[in-house]
């Protein structure tokens, strides 16, 4: 319609007008959000035992940047090499020797996890959420964070036998690959069992809830029986933290989440549609059951990838996606990246928080996630403004 | 626009719930199904609407097979209005009805899109409610944002299962009145389920009695909806009063067995 016609129909301009505000603030929030997590990655990537300026942050990751992509571009690109070398600007190296390692080799590959792992979870959360409309629901309510760890555990009390050799797996990588599967399993489970009860919504929690109690009857089951040393190992990734980074993670993290990423986002229409029905969106020619198991093993392979690295984060997966439907409403076009950064800054500050407030010791993210973003979702209640979109 | 019904049959194991429906409508045309609860009216509409299919039997529109259409096709044919609603915290009215425009909107939403949810609340007289949220509504509000819903579908046949139900007196015939004005408009086919037999005298141009599962009547309201049918069908004693405003049953008894 055009603005002329729009003028001719005054009463037309209210629904526009509406539809235009709500998406300007959903986008200014996430470009706020963006930027936020932006900064308070390079705060944190500063902030340690041994303090980095911003200054000195910013110059080690450029130069690590321009130094890496010129050495891969020597060793596979030789012609574009040439022509990258004489470009004339040249980043300098940070005036603190210790800076690029410290931030490149062990701050970075921290943060990026952090960030992608609350992208996941939060993202996977505000998706199942949608998909089952139930408030209640994140990866792990749903078992998978329970399947994860009973993978994990079981990981760490078989040991590093004949398999990690044979797969050439390092005995931290044979922990993340049983973490993963565990957890894609389960919600694989999950659904065969609710859908062998006729698909709905119910059944499928219901059955999450039942498998993440028998899992989690294995890992105290496995914690009884193991020995001291493995005990602590165990118990180590059960609380769950960012010891796990490393830039081989990361890399291989980066292209799962936003393949995931944009596979949830072309569904966010469906989703928006589901939350009328199931009976309303068949209406509307959604296939609800092929949505429902393709969004729910996206969701749970995004959360699963994270989660088997990190071990057990809970909370951003249900919090985060909480936090932004009370500020941008349900439109899951804008909802999940919304929810995807508020998880990202709330276990980035979280970890910042816990590697550095009694530093050199660390204290367990979970300690620190679930007191800041208790206190900013008991802000938004307490407030009551907290649906202000509109 | 032309609906046709042929031998519709459901049934969920062993169970028969719909058994032989046949009926037709056309341009404009009021269909109104009644019977007792259980009688398969909901599962009717179920089976026209896509929500599940029937075991045999054809449901045709313009007399293309709704079978052979594509989903999204069908759901351009097609508007249905539930029994049960459901609605998420934090979703607004607008958003609502702008989920009846799911089959044309593929990313962004157009100017054209955000018109057809104005004309759709406008039409039930909503328009001024657009940025309230859906919790913060009535019930009877709440059902008139599905009718509205439905209204921005566009469809040429509109499905209302019980769509009075949560209203009172006044709403039950301003949204009655309105949705005979747009099938006049639109030249929509209508399929209402309906307990409230006056409504279904009043609006209706035709009516498909359901007993059992099976049809028990079929035809004009005046016709079919006689103290012996309602006896029949319900096990409720009835009779007709006729003033200037037309005829209206007063069912007063229910028989000790049905």
């Amino acid at each position: 319609m055009t603005e002329a016609t729009q003028d001719k129909d005054p009463v037309n301009v209210s629904v526009h007008t509406l539809y235009k505000a709500g998406s300007t603030r959903r986008i200014t929030l996430i470009t706020g959000l963006s930027i936020f997590v932006m900064v308070a990655a390079i705060l944190s990537a500063g902030i340690g035992t041994v303090s980095i300026t911003p200054q000195d942050t910013i110059l080690a990751i450029g130069h690590s940047c321009a130094v890496s992509v010129q050495n891969l571009l020597h060793t596979y690109l030789p012609s574009v090499a040439a022509w990258y070398d004489t470009i004339p600007f040249t980043i300098p190296a940070p005036s603190n020797p210790q800076a690029e390692l410290i931030v490149v080799g062990f701050r970075l590959p921290r943060i990026f996890l952090a960030i992608l792992t609350g992208i996941s979870l939060a993202g996977a959360g505000a998706v199942m959420q949608g998909l089952l409309r139930n408030p209640l629901v994140s990866p792990f309510t749903l078992g998978l964070s329970s399947a994860a760890s009973f993978g994990a555990a079981l990981a760490i009390v078989l040991g590093p036998g004949i398999l990690v050799s044979y797969f050439l797996l390092s005995y931290d990588m044979w922990i993340v690959v049983f973490a993963f599967i565990f957890g894609w399993l389960s919600m694989l489970l999950v659904y065969g069992i609710s859908r062998s009860r006729g698909t709905t919504q119910s059944t499928l929690i219901l059955a999450g809830v039942v498998i993440g109690y028998l899992f989690t009857a294995g890992v105290m089951a496995l914690k009884y029986i193991t020995n001291n040393e493995k005990l602590r190992e165990l118990m180590v990734w059960l609380m769950g933290g960012m010891w796990g980074a490393s830039w081989n993670a990361v890399l291989l993290l980066i292209p799962l989440v936003i393949i995931c990423f944009f596979l949830l986002e072309r569904r966010a229409w469906d989703l928006n549609a589901l939350s009328a029905g199931d009976d309303v969106a068949k209406n509307l020619g959604i296939n609800v059951e092929r949505l429902r198991l393709s969004g729910l093993m996206i969701s749970t392979f995004a959360a699963s990838c994270c989660l088997a690295f990190t071990g057990i984060i809970g909370f951003v997966g249900l919090m985060g996606p909480h936090i932004c439907r009370m500020i941008i409403g349900s439109d899951h076009r804008y909802l999940i990246p919304c929810a995807g950064l508020m998880g990202a800054a709330i276990l980035l500050l979280s970890d910042t928080v816990a590697r550095t407030i009694m530093s050199p010791v660390e204290i367990p993210v979970g300690i620190i996630m679930y007191a800041i973003g208790g206190v900013f979702f008991l802000f938004l209640i307490m407030r009551g403004k907290g649906r202000g979109l509109y | 626009m032309e609906v046709a019904l042929e031998k519709i049959c459901k049934e969920y194991g062993e169970k028969r719930v719909l058994d032989d429906i046949s009926f037709s409508l056309g341009k404009a045309e009021i269909v109104a199904l009644v019977g007792p609860n259980g009688s398969g009216k909901s599962t009717l509409i179920k089976a026209v609407a896509g929500v599940h299919g029937q075991s045999s039997g054809t449901i045709s529109i313009d007399r293309t097979d709704t079978r052979q259409l594509d989903p999204i096709d069908l759901a351009k044919c097609i508007g249905y209005v539930p029994q049960h609603f459901t609605y998420t915290l934090y979703s607004t009215v607008f958003e609502t009805v702008l989920l009846g425009r799911r089959q044309h909107i593929k990313w962004s939403v157009s100017d054209e899109e955000l018109s057809r949810v104005q004309h759709s609340l406008e039409a039930l007289e909503m328009e001024h409610m657009a940025g309230n949220y859906m919790d913060q509504l009535s019930g009877g509000e709440r059902q008139k944002v599905f009718i509205a819903r439905a209204l921005a579908q566009d469809p040429k046949l509109f499905l209302f299962d019980e769509p009075t139900s949560a209203l009172d007196i006044r709403y039950q015939i301003e949204v009655m009145e309105t949705m005979r004005e747009i099938t006049w408009e639109r030249g929509a086919g209508m399929i209402i389920a309906v307990h409230d037999l006056n409504l279904a005298y009043r609006y209706a141009d035709t009516v498909v009695v359901l007993h059992g599962g099976k049809m028990a009547g079929y035809g004009k309201p005046q016709e079919i909806l006689t103290p012996e049918c309602i006896r029949k069908v319900y096990g409720v004693d009835a009779f007709v009063v006729e003033n200037e405003q037309g005829k209206f049953l007063v069912p007063f008894r229910a028989r000790a067995s049905n």
